[in-house]
């Protein structure tokens, strides 16, 4: 079982509320809901839609074809009416394309205005459409009545019981346990953040990271942190370095314009060796590119970024459980070894709703590396075996101060032009590479233990890769993906155990230029025979990439 | 346990205001019984901002024109901590305008000392953003074009609660500034002219000392309208003392949890506590 609705129109017609109810009623009758949203840059007008895909299986990427078309406009109808199958329908309100005999008309203004309200007649429509599906009105009633303040529940509930007579029962949707949560990447982000125990985040509205600040901020007064909306993002990465200085785990993000103004700080927390955690949510580029789609092109400058050489560790977020689990895992390591860690999310995985197992907040671990007591004089970059020196909090340790330096410094922080001191200094901030290493995850294995055909991709892609590899796997095609989550220092094990037996290697991107194929040149030696990219702003549904890599195996 | 601080030897120019500066923060911190380990001086870079190395605290060199949001952060952070921001007039008000504006609007707990030579030192020469026009340096061959910022003026139309002037020709004068700009509940500017004895050939310290004069004590620091006379007069007569101070609300008493709660760094982390924020999603 596999349906996709698409409800589109103009910014202002409320798609938001509507594809939200929609999904969670889908997600209540215990279906798996992918939903991706695609909107303009303006807060008027335009058209914007939302895909919403329910299915039995997990998925994470929107499909080419859809069996229903919910139209809010005229628009809407000529954009998407081919992706209609011909056993789908496309519905709307009697006043949008009148003439057009494809469409199922549908009293909804007429009813919202008997109702008395003008705004309820996208609850008719969402009642028609859920009886159309076979979902239980005292599901989709109780949702309304969670999300509705009181005084506007009574007439939606009114609104959509009136929707569920006009349109008749098609597909009986058997209910199924529920044990699912339903959210998008951003929110996954933040939720990780805040049980990481994430005590200070401070950014500058940028679509679409946006996202991240608002839902710590939702919640900052409850976990006692602070939210801090800066001047600019140049601000951003030094206020928290601060906080981090002074103790508290901070984090700051992004999109790749916002993240071009931190580079300065990021290379400081380089050398001053002070953990810090930052997200890059991808939008395309350069500079405002398009500000509300989606793309994977600041991979290498994520790497790079940074004046003079130092260690730092890229995560790149595959789906929204992973960017909660991920999260987690960058604070940690951050105070591991006083490192940044970067996180790269993109609005395909930002704004992508998935419903999920709920996260196990039992297992994650909240690991410091903080001492809380010293024996002799405290030296900030203390020479070790491994280059990770002590860390103490400033004003907690009475006689012992902390002194952190832009300048090179010596092992006490101190300002030095020494050459000795300086090549030590090098190599003791290279040497955390070392073992960083040996943190990094090797990528996820989707599909054939021995492909002959081996597809390489990273982060957001995972879900529509997934789905046409496995697809392909079961028509007997010998293939594999390797997902990169973690991805600088590149791990390489298994990228080159299973590149031996492979014939031909497939590279998938959201660039332009092949960003991980270039990598896996600098890191692996290994070249792809193939590159499949996409950089037009739009995610990779999965009949493309299934497509795609018909082409050329 | 001591407050006594140790001072390290710097390596500024011989007759360079900064040590009068550095002299006389130490004394303000010993009077005021503040233990090195109590306190974290934030700076940039430039001269000025050297001066975490060379006195005994908690220190966060940071980069030029950035000394404000660190600060910020250090401060939300750990509430108990004594933060003061030390740098110079081309690091606060040129490479760091914005975060001098905007660090003024929230009105965090911090003292801010700005080491004013108008000049550029560390760079040797160029002109400062509070270079007066016309005047010629190592890079203006034909004269400073563009106007002088007036930061005390900036300060208070933007609302400052704590404006003052020092010298560092005047160390008791300034040792008494900088207690009462530490001591101050919210963000205190002290602007600090001081000569640079290579770069500057304008602005000595004869012409600081022949200009200078301590505001009176009739001088009434609660009037704004006074406030705002005095910060314009920067000429054949400078004033110096507290040229405007009032009590404000600060940007931490804003947030509850840290006004009425243990600071930020002294918070019990348990992920468990999250469990519940699954809730919304189902």
């Amino acid at each position: 079982m596999d349906y996709s609705l698409i409800v589109g129109g103009e910014a202002g017609q409320g798609m938001d509320t509507f594809a939200s109810l929609f999904e969670k009623a889908i997600k209540r009758c215990g279906y798996n809901v992918y939903a991706y949203s695609d909107y303009m840059s303006r807060i008027r007008g335009g058209h914007n839609f939302f895909n919403i895909r329910f299915s039995t299986e997990n998925i994470l990427a929107i499909k080419d074809n859809i069996d229903i078309l919910f139209a809010l406009n005229e628009e809407t109808v000529q954009i998407h009416k081919d992706k209609v199958k011909d056993t789908g329908i496309i519905i709307a309100d009697e006043a949008v394309a009148k003439e057009d005999n494809s469409i199922i008309h549908l009293k909804l203004s007429e009813i919202a205005k008997k109702l008395n309200n003008k705004r309820v007649a996208n609850t008719v429509g969402l009642g028609a459409i859920l009886n159309y599906f076979g979902v239980p009105m005292d599901i989709a009633a109780k949702i309304i009545k969670e999300e509705f303040k009181e005084e506007i529940a009574d007439v939606n509930l009114k609104a959509l019981e009136e929707g569920y007579k006009l349109l008749d029962t098609k597909y009986n949707l058997q209910i199924r346990e529920d044990d699912k949560i339903l959210i998008n990447g951003n929110e996954a982000v933040g939720l990780g953040a805040i049980a990481a125990g994430c005590k200070f985040y401070c950014g500058y509205p940028m679509t679409p990271s946006t996202g991240v600040l608002t839902y710590i901020a939702k919640h900052a007064n409850e976990y006692n942190i602070v939210v801090d909306q800066v001047e600019d993002e140049v601000a951003a990465l030094n206020m928290a370095l601060g906080a981090s200085y002074a103790g508290v785990r901070a984090m700051t993000g992004s999109s790749g314009g916002g993240f071009a103004l931190m580079v300065e700080a990021l290379s400081l927390a380089g050398i001053i060796e002070v953990p810090v955690v930052v997200i890059n949510v991808q939008r395309p580029g350069p500079a405002t590119g398009f500000p509300t789609r989606t793309e994977q092109a600041d991979l290498r400058f994520m790497i790079h970024a940074g004046h003079g050489e130092f260690p730092r560790m890229v995560m790149a977020l595959r789906d929204t459980e992973d960017a909660f689990y991920q999260t987690v895992r960058a604070f940690n390591i951050a105070e591991k070894y006083n490192i940044p860690v970067l996180l790269l999310s993109d609005q395909h995985l930002a704004d992508g709703v998935t419903s999920k197992k709920p996260f196990d907040l039992k297992n994650i671990k909240i690991e410091r590396h903080i001492k809380r007591h010293i024996e002799g004089e405290y030296k900030t970059y203390e020479f070790t075996e491994t280059g990770v020196s002590p860390r103490i909090i400033p004003g907690k340790i009475e006689g012992a101060t902390v002194l952190v330096d832009s300048d090179e410094h010596d092992e006490y922080g101190h300002i030095t032009e020494s050459a000795e001191i300086r090549i030590k200094m090098v190599d003791k901030r290279l040497k955390k590479f070392e073992l960083l290493k040996d943190e990094v995850k090797e990528p996820w294995h989707v599909g054939d233990e021995e492909p002959e055909n081996l597809v390489v991709c990273w982060g957001s892609t995972y879900g529509a890769v997934k789905e046409a590899v496995e697809n392909l796997s079961d028509e007997g095609v010998s293939i594999a993906a390797l997902v990169f989550g973690d991805i600088w220092p590149f791990p390489t094990r298994k990228l080159l155990s299973l590149s031996k037996k492979a014939k031909k290697i497939i590279d998938i991107e959201q660039n332009a230029t092949g960003q991980l194929d270039s990598l896996m040149r600098q890191e692996a030696l290994i070249q792809s025979d193939y590159k499949i990219l996409k950089y037009d702003g739009r995610p990779f549904t999965a009949d493309e990439v299934y497509r795609r890599i018909k082409e050329v195996i | 346990m001591t407050c006594k601080y140790e001072l390290y030897e710097p390596a500024w120019c011989p007759g360079c205001g900064n040590y009068m500066i550095r002299t006389a923060l130490k004394m303000a911190l010993e009077e005021l019984e503040i233990k090195p380990h109590e306190v974290v001086i934030v700076s940039g870079i430039g001269q000025a901002a050297k001066m975490p190395h060379y006195i005994s605290v908690n220190g966060f060199n940071g980069l030029h024109g950035r000394a404000i949001p660190p600060a910020i952060g250090v401060k939300m952070a750990n509430k108990e901590l004594h933060v003061i921001v030390e740098s110079g007039d081309g690091d606060t008000y040129g490479e760091g305008g914005n975060h001098f504006i905007h660090g003024i609007r929230r009105n965090i707990d911090i003292a801010h000392f700005v080491h004013n030579n108008q000049i550029y030192g560390l760079t040797k020469g160029q002109a400062s953003p509070t270079t007066a026009m016309g005047q010629i340096t190592t890079l203006q061959f034909d004269g400073v074009k563009v106007e002088p910022l007036n930061p005390l003026a900036l300060a208070l139309t933007m609302g400052a609660g704590f404006v003052a002037r020092g010298f560092s020709g005047d160390i008791p004068h300034l040792v008494a500034l900088m207690k009462e700009a530490i001591k101050y509940k919210g963000y205190a500017l002290v602007d600090i002219l001081q000569p640079c004895v290579v770069w500057n050939r304008v602005n000595t310290f004869s012409w600081y000392k022949n200009r200078v004069y301590h505001l009176p004590e009739s001088y009434d620091y609660t009037n704004k309208e006074e406030a705002m006379k005095k910060a314009l007069e920067f000429g054949d007569r400078i004033p110096i003392g507290v040229i405007y101070k009032e009590e404000k609300e600060t940007y931490l008493d804003r947030f509850d949890f840290i006004k009425n709660g243990p600071p930020l760094v002294d918070v019990e982390l348990n992920p468990l506590d999250a469990e519940k924020l699954l809730e919304e999603f189902r």
